[in-house]
């Protein structure tokens, strides 16, 4: 594909960067991402995504809007409330950038639909708020051999990772779900709504350098940071041969749906 | 003994301890909710009793973070 006179203008700022020039938009225009979840992660990742023009945006959540949502899920406006976030996202897109092909699943992660829904997309993005999701996603990505960005916010803090098929995955880190019992309630523990922009826009920031093919990945280290102290740092690690899912010995072999250890972050 | 913990450099009063023993000493309340990796390796849960952390490693507690779509 060529870019048109009005898509040379609309990404001259990429296009002038040595890393990304007219070839790497044209990556990005044929690219294909989703994006797990339309929510504080999701609105900035979606927002991102679709101002760089990547080609397909396929975006996955089940829920609709609520006003609680507006204090950090920045696709959605206040008219919004009551519309599927779907529905909302899509159109905000649309807005942003007409080169998008929006794709929309009014729906949930399950095993059952999840390797069906990520086969089409060169890249999935998790922005999602419970650690079943977290652990499908992975196992998902895992087995389908897809690249895909972890995300997580909490509080004030927030952590990263990138896999890349054969590199460390996330239950490489954390094997298994932590028992339902421990995770802090979100609707007591709260997350600062900058912090879901500042960790969104990392994890848009590395699709964006997957799909054009330059710098280093979060892959085989989780970025994390605390905007209390405004610290960041990034942890090492190797992809661990005792992992449960890309392991040596793998014991997760096909998809289950775990308990919804929900971190509610609505209330 | 000094230890560099989550990147920075820490000094313990402790000449050894174990994994279990320093998640008790840094007042960590809910392990269950933390990987623990020594010197660029995960540890595994089982392992936590066993393993002696000592002078010159490098801990990193990386604790779940579950949020972000709701």
């Amino acid at each position: 594909m060529t870019l048109t006179e009005a898509q040379v203008e609309r990404y001259s700022r990429h296009i002038l960067l040595q890393d990304v020039g007219g070839e790497g938009q044209e990556k990005i225009l044929n690219a294909k991402v989703l994006v797990i979840g339309a929510g504080g992660l999701g609105s900035p990742i979606a927002l991102y995504l679709a101002a760089a023009g990547v080609g397909t945006i396929g975006i996955i959540d089940g829920d609709v809007v609520d006003v609680s949502n507006l204090q950090r899920q920045v696709i959605h406006f206040t008219p919004d409330v009551g519309v599927p976030k779907v529905e909302s996202a899509k159109n905000k897109i649309q807005e942003i950038n007409p080169d998008v092909n929006v794709v929309t699943y009014q729906d949930i992660v399950h095993s059952k639909n999840i390797l069906d829904v990520i086969k089409d997309y060169d890249f999935v993005v998790d922005g999602t708020d419970n650690f079943a999701a977290k652990f499908l996603i992975n196992d998902a990505c895992v087995i389908a051999g897809k690249p895909y960005s972890h995300g997580g916010i909490l509080r004030f803090d927030g952590q990263t990772m990138t896999h890349v098929p054969g590199e460390a995955c996330y239950r490489c880190v954390f094997k298994q779900p932590p028992p339902a019992n421990a995770v802090p309630t979100c609707s007591q523990a709260g997350v600062l709504g900058a912090v879901a922009g500042m960790l969104g826009t990392i994890q848009a920031a590395e699709v964006l350098k997957y799909i054009i093919g330059v710098g280093d990945l979060l892959v085989n280290r989780l970025l994390i940071f605390d905007a209390k102290s405004m610290k960041f740092r990034t942890s090492n690690f190797k992809k661990n041969p005792n992992c449960p899912v890309c392991g040596e010995n793998p014991t997760v072999t096909e998809l289950v749906d775990g308990e919804q250890a929900v971190c509610d972050l609505k209330v | 003994m000094k230890i560099k913990m989550n990147g920075e450099e820490k000094n313990l009063s402790q000449a050894t301890l174990s994994v279990s023993e320093l998640l008790v000493a840094e007042d960590v309340k809910m392990p269950e909710m933390v990987s623990v990796e020594l010197n660029g390796e995960i540890l595994d849960r089982d392992a936590f009793d066993s393993t002696t952390v000592k002078e010159g490693d490098a801990v990193e507690f990386l604790y779940f973070m579950g949020g972000g779509s709701e």
